[in-house]
């Protein structure tokens, strides 16, 4: 859509083709960029997976959206003169007082809820008093500015700031306490609200000595329900997400077609004390006294196993090599695991090196998926490696399907269990949705104290 | 409903950008000879559509002039490829995902 608002900007009449599945998305894009009569066009949804020739059926059919023949819009849409309303665009702004109108608190509840301000799921309302209570947990300025965010690459960016963080860790339920931690999380510019089709999430991991001051848990259950301040944090981060970026309305601003349970709350600490490696922190050029947050952009996937036992080796290629490989695993290892393979003989980094050697499969397998032609196939076509390399390959020669880059390890856990869990999530480099294109997102907790 | 009854609490969402209205571009009168560009959005399947969509214009207004055209990444910018277009086209069709 950006493509088509710059090319009419300079003088080419453009018609942007769209499914109908994303006609609101498409109309709302255009009236953000300033053009709300950008001519669209319409097929029906899907276009992935049709031959040619009912795609060809599409072209020749009616437009579902605009209810006409589809070329009809398409030629009427390049050669129809411009009316007014062509010709001078829309220039608004969008007023956003501090306050909103009082009401009883029913009411502001309901209102809420209508206006996909929450989760669904009951919130604190963000009175004055309970706000300010959560900025004694900051010493930054209420009015500092700390980033920006937006649902997908293509979409406006919203700014915010340090209050408008500690409003929505409010409605979250957070403690003050929490504040640093969910305002760094807002800092690294990922959004936990994703518009994406592939209901991404954002998973965040919390090492340094902040874990133990506001008492989250690594240890028995660290994923799950069991502790105030992991559940708020990430709560806090999806909630602010949403809100911070402009929603996450289903049709409008959120895409995803399943839908993902991490977008609820995803935040967890590191066992660090129980691991037999330096924690994720300290390998990315941090200290052991630092407090951090790093973000994930995936949650698409989960692979899951014990170990590691005899068959390990198998097990581990049988999982790497399900998982949809446009998005890189996390590994996520109780400590009996990461000791176990400590005791082996492997550092984190050669078991690293070891997932990314043997994690391989047939390059037609490797090219057969969505996201990886969608996204990977043009990096390959213009000669960038490593995907260059895999899209020569004759189809059924084995090729890597990760670099030691794309693949990270975090022990997390209670020691009941030898238990690992091998997590959709990327790191380093584009997350489609985020803003962190070549930047890693891990940010400082201490910064935001 | 009495005023103490209500509460006043915080707006949660950020400040959106102001929006500055754009202009449509020029239409010519007709596509006959011109020169329109297909752009391939690079989703998957998008090059089988455009493909498609070149043979109609062949088979139905064979006075066009169809060339497709691909930008370096899905979801990137390609200024190049926008110069190429705006240099030698008179209009253009983009698309299609998903």
């Amino acid at each position: 859509m950006g493509f088509a608002l710059a090319l009419e900007e300079a003088g080419i009449p453009t018609i942007p083709v769209s499914t109908h599945a994303f006609a609101r998305l498409a109309k709302a894009t255009a009236r953000t960029g300033g053009m709300p009569t950008l001519r669209n066009c319409y097929v029906p949804q899907p276009v992935v997976g049709r031959t040619a020739s009912e795609l060809r059926d599409y072209i020749e059919g009616m437009d579902p959206i605009e209810k006409r023949p589809f070329m009809q819009g398409v030629i009427e849409g390049l050669t129809q003169p411009l009316n007014d309303e062509d010709l001078k665009g829309a220039t608004f702004e969008r007023e956003r007082p501090r306050f909103l109108e009082p009401d009883t608190e029913e009411n502001l509840h309901q209102l809420f809820l209508e206006n996909h301000w929450t989760d669904k799921l009951p919130i604190y309302l963000p009175t004055e008093q309970r706000v300010e209570a959560m900025l004694k947990g900051t010493s930054q300025a209420p009015d500092k500015m700390v980033g920006q965010m937006r649902p997908t690459a293509f979409r406006e960016a919203w700014a915010f700031d340090v209050e408008k963080v500690a409003v929505n860790a409010v409605m979250a339920g957070a403690r003050p306490e929490y504040l640093p931690v969910i305002l760094a999380l807002a800092a690294s510019g990922v959004s936990a609200r994703s518009s994406s089709t592939t209901s991404w999430a954002a998973l965040s991991i919390v090492n340094g000595p902040i874990r133990d001051e506001i008492g989250m848990n690594s240890g028995i259950g660290a994923m799950g329900p069991y502790n105030h301040a992991n559940a708020t944090i990430g709560r806090a981060y999806c909630l602010t997400s949403q809100n911070v970026q402009g929603g996450s309305v289903p049709g409008d601003t959120y895409m995803g077609s399943v839908g993902s349970i991490w977008n609820y709350t995803a935040c967890f600490a590191e066992n660090e004390e129980a691991s037999p490696w330096a924690p994720f922190h300290v390998d990315n050029g941090f200290k052991p006294t630092d407090s951090t947050v790093s973000v994930f952009f995936g949650g698409w996937y989960t692979q899951s196993g014990f170990g590691p036992r005899e068959s390990w080796k198998e097990k581990f290629i049988r999982c790497l090599t399900a998982t949809d490989h446009y998005s890189p695993p996390l590994i996520v290892m109780d400590p009996i695991v990461a000791r176990a393979f400590n005791d082996m003989g492997f550092s984190k980094q050669s078991l690293i090196e070891w997932c990314a050697e043997n994690a391989r499969m047939p390059a037609r397998l490797y090219w057969d998926d969505q996201w990886v032609t969608t996204l990977l196939k043009p990096k390959a076509v213009a000669g960038i490696e490593p995907f260059a390399s895999r899209w020569k390959a004759a189809p059924d020669e084995m090729i890597s399907m990760f670099a030691p880059a794309d693949i990270n390890i975090v022990v997390m856990g209670g020691e009941t269990q030898g238990a690992f869990k091998m997590i959709s999530g990327r790191f380093r480099g584009l997350g489609v949705g985020t803003m962190t294109k070549g930047k890693e997102p891990i940010v400082s907790v201490d910064d935001w104290r | 409903m009495e005023m103490a009854d209500k509460i006043r609490v915080l707006d949660p969402r950020g400040f959106p950008p102001k929006v500055v209205g754009k202009r449509l571009a020029n239409r010519p009168m007709s596509l006959d000879g011109k020169v329109v560009y297909l752009i391939d959005a690079l989703f998957d399947n998008a090059d089988v559509f455009m493909e498609e969509l070149r043979k109609w214009f062949a088979d139905n207004m064979p006075s066009v002039e169809t060339r497709i055209i691909k930008p370096r990444e899905s979801w990137q910018d390609d200024p190049e490829m926008r110069a190429r277009v705006v240099a030698d086209g008179d209009a253009a069709i983009m698309g299609v995902g998903l």
